[in-house]
């Protein structure tokens, strides 16, 4: 194995893989994230693979298995290149078919072709299909071309070149301005703008300094960040190893929550492939700055996810967080500077870089630029991952990506921001994704978790739901979080079992002002946003439970009929 | 056999308090929990007291204190499968086993337990048998697979 000590051999050997992979006529893509390996992902392969050597076609046809394609509703699926072509709902019996038609004509099978359920149209094309036409994938579209296990394939794709380029082409100020100019915002949630972050970073006293990958993705019904380990594991790095430089770190952490398992076995072998060629070392690319990642298995909490705590959980203790200042950047790990981004912000780096500031910048809105990674779920025709410009409206993400409501249904709202963030009525789906419209909306964009609640979603269940997930999730340290999220829980218990009186709305809300304003940490400040957030939208809903003693939407039980509870 | 495993997972770790959650979870992993017994050996290998350890333990999610069933059945109960109905799924699931979400049956056959999010919203609500993923899973056809298992149990 060539080890690359000069940016020339990266470039050698790009040129070489390009050359290398034109050998094929054509390329069954299968997409096999989590969710496609439990729709059936592992056995269509197996198929294929079967079919195409009991044919002895293994020499013209190519089977790629990627990450996520994001069109989680239809998986297993799979996408024919060149042409484009693109099959859902796959069974292993369809693999005779395929293999046999992409060695011989390549035109569609029409009996495989996605046909788009409001229109009834038949989409031939991965670009003829409404759930991905509106989504601007620039971030993501690699997760169709690339297999996340191989390294060959990324650097093929022009893969760490934007390391070589910030390495060689640029100084660690050049690449601070660039971040800086990109407009580039975190996106685990807070939004904070990257660039400054890390210029933090760097003007932070102590020559060892650590970056760290938060890889805790903990809101439910949300998996962007998995999404992105899965599918292309080399981004998140080559953007770690960039900032490193950027900052003058020489160690990184990619804190990988153990209940991920393949995306922390994805980055591992992402982590040794990248030791192993030099673009990790002691002289990364054959230059004088040296890094090192490791990755650091968190033992499952929410808590995890917010930046104090992560540094605790690093060092070996609970993860309780502090009270900050000191930011990380400034007192981290071992009281050391800590440059702490998630998942999306580190995979957006390469990006920026590669193809520059004002690129990046053309995308989204005049304080949220690129695009974000939305993970629409719940009551909406099309589940799945969309990755759009900032700006886009939400209507534009529900109805013409997401396909709209379920059969004969009604969408209420949808609930943004994880299990801190707040609830949008449908009368707000002309609203902008941008971090202030959300905010002032009375919500917040969070790391992209949008659930999409219709007629039959209760919304005094659901906000019991994620009052239950953070008391669980409290770690105990301030009372305010501790105490008031299981007493808030209990609250919401006795309005869905209808034993609820008008005072007990009453209290609700007083705690929960209480709560948001005296917690320590972002958890329990922001676990009352959706008791507040539905007061303010569905306050009819909670009434009805209380006065009324009826469930609108017909969820909670204990009430009378459900026809009755509709009228 | 469990002394030497642990011995075993001992010697390939670390000595510092970073590296007491990697090794609880490797022996969560060797046994499907981790066994109080334990933990003296786990605290004297990384020179912390026991109550140290079993703070860390008792913390995460990851670790159980008490050996699963034979058969391990979870229901994901992440937001989006929530509003699609997994409640009822999991409450068909309590009932017929006669256990709380948590808990395993007397006989060690099946433990029922809840996931927090998946990723797999798509499919959901879903549960998983040993690992493997149920879609769209209703209570009725966990039931009659929960009742397959039975019957596989007696035959064998």
């Amino acid at each position: 194995m060539i080890r690359l000590a000069h940016p020339g051999h990266l470039e050698d050997w790009r040129v070489r893989l390009r050359d290398e992979s034109r050998a094929f006529r054509r390329t069954i893509v299968v997409t096999a994230g989590v969710c496609g390996r439990a729709a059936g992902a592992e056995r269509l392969i197996e198929a294929l693979q079967t079919e195409s050597k009991r044919r002895g076609l293994e020499h013209l046809i190519g089977i790629r298995v990627t990450g996520c394609h994001g069109f989680c509703e239809i998986e297993p699926s799979v996408v024919i290149e060149p042409e484009g072509f693109f099959y859902g709902r796959l069974r292993p019996e369809d693999a005779a078919e395929i293999v046999e038609r992409t060695a011989g004509s390549g035109r569609a099978i029409s009996r495989l072709v996605y046909r788009d359920p409001v229109s009834g149209r038949a989409c031939p094309r991965t670009q003829d299909i409404p759930f991905y036409r509106k989504q601007n994938k620039i971030l993501t579209d690699a997760h169709f071309h690339l297999n996340p296990d191989s390294l060959e394939d990324y650097v093929a794709r022009g893969g760490y070149g934007s390391l070589s380029k910030a390495l060689f082409e640029m100084t660690s100020e050049s690449i601070l301005a660039e971040i800086k100019m990109s407009g580039l915002r975190g996106r685990g949630g807070a939004g904070f703008p990257t660039g400054l972050k890390w210029e933090f970073g760097r003007r932070a006293e102590g020559r060892t300094k650590y970056v760290v990958c938060n890889a805790d993705e903990g809101d439910p019904g949300a998996f962007m960040d998995r999404s992105l380990l899965h599918g292309n594991p080399h981004a998140v790095l080559e953007g770690m190893i960039i900032g490193a430089y950027a900052i003058g770190a020489a160690e990184g952490f990619a804190f990988v929550c153990s209940e991920f398992p393949l995306a922390s076995a994805r980055l591992g072998r992402a982590i040794e492939q990248a030791r192993e060629r030099g673009l990790l070392g002691l002289s990364v690319l054959g230059s004088e700055f040296g890094f090192d990642v490791r990755v650091i298995p968190g033992g499952g909490a929410y808590v995890n996810g917010e930046e104090t705590s992560l540094i605790a959980a690093i060092e070996g203790r609970k993860a309780f967080p502090r009270q900050r200042p000191p930011y990380p950047s400034v007192s981290g790990i071992g009281g050391h500077s800590t440059t702490i981004n998630n998942v999306e912000t580190w995979a957006n780096v390469p990006l920026i870089i590669e193809k520059g500031a004002d690129w990046y910048a053309g995308f989204g809105t005049s304080k949220s630029k690129g695009t974000k990674i939305f993970s629409l779920v719940g009551r909406v025709r099309n589940s799945g991952l969309v990755e759009v410009p900032m700006g886009v409206t939400l209507r534009e993400i529900v109805e013409d990506i997401g396909g709209g409501a379920l059969q004969g249904r009604t969408i209420k709202a949808v609930q943004t921001g994880g299990p801190a963030g707040g609830f949008l009525p449908a009368s707000m789906f002309h609203l902008p994704v941008d971090y202030e419209t959300f905010v002032q909306a009375g919500s917040m964009i969070g790391s992209g978790g949008m659930i999409v609640l219709d007629d039959q979603t209760c919304v005094v269940d659901f906000v019991r739901y994620y009052l239950g997930f953070l008391r669980k999730e409290s770690c105990g340290k301030c009372a305010p979080c501790r105490i008031g999220t299981r007493r808030m829980h209990e609250l919401l218990g006795r309005m869905v079992e209808g034993t609820a009186e008008a005072k007990d709305l009453e209290e609700l809300e007083s705690l929960a002002r209480t709560v948001k304003s005296a917690s320590l940490c972002g958890l329990g400040q922001g676990a009352p946003n959706p008791v507040l957030s539905t007061l303010t939208h569905f306050r009819t809903e909670y009434e009805a439970h209380i006065r009324d003693k009826k469930c609108p939407a017909g969820v909670c039980r204990g009430f009378g009929p459900v026809a009755e509870a509709r009228s | 056999m469990e002394d030497n495993d642990i011995r075993n997972i001992l010697r390939e770790s670390g000595t510092k308090a970073r590296d007491i959650v990697p090794i609880l979870l490797r022996v969560q992993e060797r046994f499907g929990f981790v066994p109080p017994s334990v933990l003296p050996a786990v605290a004297r290998h990384v020179h912390r007291s026991e109550s140290e350890v079993f703070g860390l333990l008792s913390f995460y999610r990851a670790f159980g204190l008490a050996p699963k069933g034979r058969h391990r059945i979870a229901v994901c109960h992440g937001t989006a499968c929530h509003v699609r109905g997994c409640v009822a799924l999991l409450e068909g699931l309590s009932k017929e086993l006669g256990i709380e979400p948590g808990g395993t049956t007397s006989n060690g056959v099946f433990s029922l337990e809840t996931v927090d999010c998946l990723g797999c919203c798509a499919i959901g609500p879903f549960g998983l048998i040993d690992g493997v993923f149920y879609p769209h899973w209703t209570p009725e056809a966990a039931i009659a697979r929960i009742d397959q298992l039975r019957a596989e149990g007696t035959n064998r």
